[in-house]
């Protein structure tokens, strides 16, 4: 089995472990980074591509550098989706014709809204204004919505602000936080727990029930935050009140 | 008109559960559902529903519902004394679980503690219904979706139930056939994903160990007392997805087992993974019982499986077959 297909760069074949006797996971690689997750998500495509045609594949998730795989082991062997697994790798994969969905999110930096900008600023020696330069800068990828629903985790943080979790886990924090957490900035999308330094708050809602399709972003979506003042949060929050109001992708995707 | 469930007393956690919502793990959702599938299978079997409608799931304390407006089709599988207060021109009774009952309208139902298990589920002839969120009943309270309002019912709650599909018919399910919810031998695990972030000892240690489920065990993650496992290769893994019965090993070596509520990824090495066949029964543990693990592999797994559910779907089939049909008429002419 090869992948060679995919990447002309030096990646070997990935691992494939055994998650129970009814999901396969599929490992790339051992670090995070753009490659590997666009090989993580190119094989989750072409595996949906094969869920819609055969018994037995029941969903794939991507995530950083792997995926699962679960089907079920009375229609189909672990063999059958090895199989079905090293095919999708072994075709090329097919040329994306819609560029991935660009959303420009606005976001509140700081004051009650963040209240770890300052304290995160001291700790790198930078000014909070340099802080939000810099994680504004970025066009970030969706790498993975997991851990709650709508869930956002992008990949492309600016180095300088890695940032290890907070010792003590905060028992609530708001929907909507902009988050660092060791390599990672995130969107979060239902209020909870979380270890994560809040820096920001975006009054879009990425999973609101009030809708079919709850969910905002997905796994290979491009992100650009875009600094907004208090009186624009409450200004886009207040339109939130009316059911029929969706934020909107800048450009890509299909309508 | 239909009948309507008014909560009296809700029990220390009841929610509305039906078969889950799977398909969604990719965007963060757990799939949720019946912890005991089977179970619910079968209390919908009884009163004449589809397998899959919403039915009251009860943890261990049971509670107490009246009908209103209507009488109703009822059956409870679980080990409880069930008990129905006079109503309707009908004396206070009580009532087996594993059967079908008729409950007149204003007739208070009271589910007693359950004597064996940790889950029992009360089908209602017609299903409780509620708004489906992404196509299920189902409640997950840590994101407040589905059930009511994304919690656990609560006093003065008004459950609306569904028009019964079928007439009521007296259906139960023999009591030789009940004890195998609770069935008593090591739970199944197959190896990894993560066994080489464990020395051989330490696997060895997890296998040979008898743990006890703690207290904090939910919905979400069974969580163990134990004999402590250190992994080789420190705590975390770059975040992975996590599978139903994912043993994880966090930090400080108490194993972690993923349920239905569980978070969809995560970043602590897994041991191992719980067969299917096993998940309903671990569902069925209380916290304090002790357990052991079995390793085997994927084939006896399926094995163990296969079994289980044609067992399932005989007891199923049994219950949906119409006892006033003659099935045998031609053999004693």
């Amino acid at each position: 089995m090869t992948s060679a297909t995919l990447s002309s760069c030096s990646n070997t074949a990935p691992r494939i472990l055994t998650a129970g006797d009814g999901t396969l996971l599929v490992e790339f690689a051992n670090r995070i980074d753009a490659d590997t997750n666009a090989r993580v998500l190119a094989l989750a495509q072409a595996l949906r591509a094969q869920q819609r045609k055969m018994r037995g594949l029941l969903g794939v998730v991507p995530a950083y550098r792997s995926l699962s795989i679960r089907f079920d082991p009375l229609t189909i062997s672990p063999a059958g989706v090895r199989d079905v697994i090293a095919r999708c790798l072994d075709t090329p994969a097919i040329a994306i014709d819609t560029p991935p969905r660009r959303w420009d999110v606005p976001v509140c930096y700081g004051g009650a809204y963040g209240e770890d900008l300052h304290a995160l600023a001291e700790r790198h020696q930078l000014e909070p204004a340099e802080v939000i330069a810099r994680h504004r800068a970025p066009v970030y990828r969706v790498f993975m919505v997991g851990f709650l629903p709508g869930f956002a985790y992008l990949g492309g943080l600016d180095p300088v602000l890695h940032t290890p979790r907070r010792a003590m886990p905060r028992a609530h924090t708001p929907a909507g936080s902009v988050n660092i957490g060791g390599q990672q900035t995130a969107i979060a999308s239902v209020p909870g727990p979380s270890g994560w330094h809040l820096i920001g708050r975006t009054p879009w809602r990425s999973f609101d029930l009030r809708h079919a399709q709850p969910f905002l972003f997905e796994a290979g979506d491009e992100i650009v935050f875009t600094p907004i003042s208090e009186d624009e949060f409450a200004r886009i929050d207040a339109l939130h009140a009316d059911p029929g109001y969706r934020p909107q992708p800048r450009t890509g995707g299909h309508s | 008109m239909s009948a309507r469930l008014l909560v009296v007393t809700p029990g220390m956690l009841t929610t509305v559960q039906d078969l889950g919502r799977p398909g969604y793990e990719h965007m963060g959702v757990p799939p949720s559902g019946a912890m005991d599938p089977g179970a619910l299978r079968l209390a919908n079997a009884l009163v004449g529903n589809p397998g899959d409608l919403a039915a009251l799931e009860f943890t261990v304390t049971g509670g107490r519902l009246r009908v209103l407006d209507a009488a109703c089709t009822l059956a409870f599988a679980g080990s409880a004394a069930l008990h129905v207060s006079a109503a309707g021109g009908l004396p206070a009774r009580a009532l087996a679980p594993w059967q079908s009952h008729r409950v007149p309208a204003g007739a208070l139902l009271t589910i007693g503690p359950l004597e064996r298990g940790m889950r029992g589920y009360l089908a209602a002839s017609g299903g409780i219904v509620v708004r489906p969120v992404l196509g299920s009943a189902s409640t997950l309270t840590r994101a407040a979706m589905g059930g009511i309002e994304g919690r656990a019912i609560k006093r003065d709650d008004v459950l609306a139930v569904g028009r019964a599909r079928a007439p009521f018919l007296r259906r139960w399910v023999p009591l030789r056939h009940t004890a195998w919810f609770y069935r008593d031998t090591p739970i199944g695990v197959i190896l990894g994903p993560q066994q080489d972030h464990f020395s051989a000892s330490e696997i060895r240690r997890f296998l040979n160990a008898t743990y006890r489920l703690a207290p904090q065990s939910d919905r979400m993650g069974l969580r163990l007392d134990g004999p402590a496992i250190a992994p080789a290769l420190g705590a975390d893994i770059i975040t992975d997805p996590i599978a139903a019965g994912s043993i994880q090993i966090p930090g400080a070596g108490q194993p972690l087992i993923a349920m239905n509520d569980r978070q969809t990824t995560g970043g602590y090495p897994k041991i191992a993974t719980v067969i299917s066949a096993d998940l309903p029964r671990l569902a069925q543990m209380r916290p304090g019982q002790p357990l052991r693990f079995e390793a085997m592999d994927a084939a006896a797994a399926v094995r163990r499986l296969r079994t289980d559910t044609q067992w399932l779907d005989t007891r199923e089939r049994e219950l949906r077959a119409d006892p006033n049909f003659p099935i045998f008429p031609l053999l004693h002419p």
